[in-house]
């Protein structure tokens, strides 16, 4: 687990213009500069949502990540919904899911 | 010379990247009272305006976190987020790093306050600015206090920043504006986003109106995660806009949920001059 790294790559690229380009281009090279489990730069790359959410990312990084990497509003709520459905419960963090996650709108 | 205005708005990057989708009964009126506010604030003729935000990973990460943050540049930046989603756009905005280093001496006096000579703004400022200096044309300073990451710097400490701030806005020659900008109860970035404890909300802003310095600073970080959700921590940016008007009562323009902007929209001004 290096929960920490994926935040701080999330971090760097939220607010990086030129890293973004960089990442487009070469994604591995990037994500090669932070301890990374495979599971982690694997959901970094493909843009898992679902997953990183449920690994823990703080949610306002993540918010972020998803509107830079292109998704909609909609689809990004939904993306979490559908990680929490694959993989379980958030697992560290304080953006956990509460009461099922009732009482949204989206 | 002083403060010559202080008042406190909502940030959630809703209000402008979903701004159309909130049924027009509630938007309305909400955005009327930003215009009201920039009136007020215009009316005002600050030299400078401080943003006394809570930003979200914009220029501080836990590498290295610091409780308080002013920015002490000559422009900023801004938003980080895509400004497609974000629907503002990408910009420059105007500072002036000399009157942030006055300030700043003088808070030190009472805070161990951190700046920054870069600084980029989030949705925590850009929708503020947005509807209050719709044309960039005033020196923004930015201020920060983390409500992001816990451990969190305790509710009595961001009384006596604001007192500190204060301090400083009234040592200086320069006219000084204050917003301070957060959410009360609220669970963004995740599946509840939309949620909101209205009745803790009004609670809340009871005793922030009536400026009751015991009763804000009586709340505690587990209970206001229970029952105001991860934006709950914002809170903080209320009690340091408390603390620089200690004494004076706190007009609540507009309050309503608005669960598609993720928050209870709030907008707040201070009375400066009554007596
Ligand atoms: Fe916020």
């Amino acid at each position: 687990m290096s929960l920490y790294y994926v935040q701080k790559f999330i971090y760097n690229i939220n607010r990086d213009t030129k890293l973004q380009t960089g990442f487009a281009a070469n994604a591995d090279m990037i994500l090669a500069n932070y301890d990374l489990t495979d599971e982690e730069a694997c959901a970094l790359r493909e843009a898992d949502i679902g997953l990183l959410y449920v690994m823990g990312v703080n949610g306002q990084l993540l918010m972020h990540y998803a509107a830079y990497r292109g998704l909609a509003w909609d689809d990004y709520i939904q993306a979490m919904k559908d990680g929490l459905a694959k993989y379980g419960e958030v697992r560290a963090g304080s953006y956990v899911t509460i009461d099922g996650g009732a009482g949204g709108a989206v | 010379m002083s403060l010559v205005f202080a008042g406190l708005c909502s940030h959630a990057p809703g209000i402008t990247a979903r701004a159309e989708r909130a049924p027009a009964e509630l938007r309305e009126p909400f955005f009327a009272n930003f215009n009201i506010m920039r009136q007020q604030l215009e009316a005002a003729k600050p030299d400078a305006l401080i943003v006394i935000a809570a930003e979200h990973f914009a220029n501080f990460f836990m590498d290295n976190m610091p409780a308080y943050a002013m920015g002490a540049a000559p422009y900023y930046e801004g938003p980080i987020e895509d400004p497609d989603w974000l629907k503002i756009k990408r910009r420059k905005i105007p500072g002036n790093a000399n009157l942030s280093f006055r300030l700043i001496k003088t808070i030190m006096q009472d805070i161990d306050l951190a700046y920054s000579e870069e600084w980029k703004c989030d949705h925590g400022i850009m929708v503020p600015l947005h509807f209050l200096t719709p044309n960039y044309d005033i020196d923004i300073i930015p201020v920060n206090i983390n409500c992001q990451t816990a451990p969190f710097t305790p509710l009595k400490r961001a009384w006596a920043f604001g007192k500190a701030l204060r301090k400083a806005c009234d040592f200086v020659d320069e006219r000084i504006a204050i917003v301070a900008t957060g959410g009360i109860s609220h669970w963004p970035a995740t599946p509840n986003s939309g949620k909101i404890n209205e009745a803790w909300d009004r609670d809340f802003l009871d005793k922030f109106a009536r400026n009751d310095k015991t009763a804000l600073l009586a709340y505690n970080d587990e209970a206001v995660y229970a029952d105001a959700g991860q934006g709950g921590a914002e809170i903080r940016t209320f009690i340091a806009l408390a603390g620089a008007v200690e004494g004076r009562k706190i007009n609540i323009a507009f309050y309503a949920p608005i669960p598609i902007y993720a928050v209870g929209c709030t907008i707040a001004m201070v009375d400066l001059d009554e007596s």
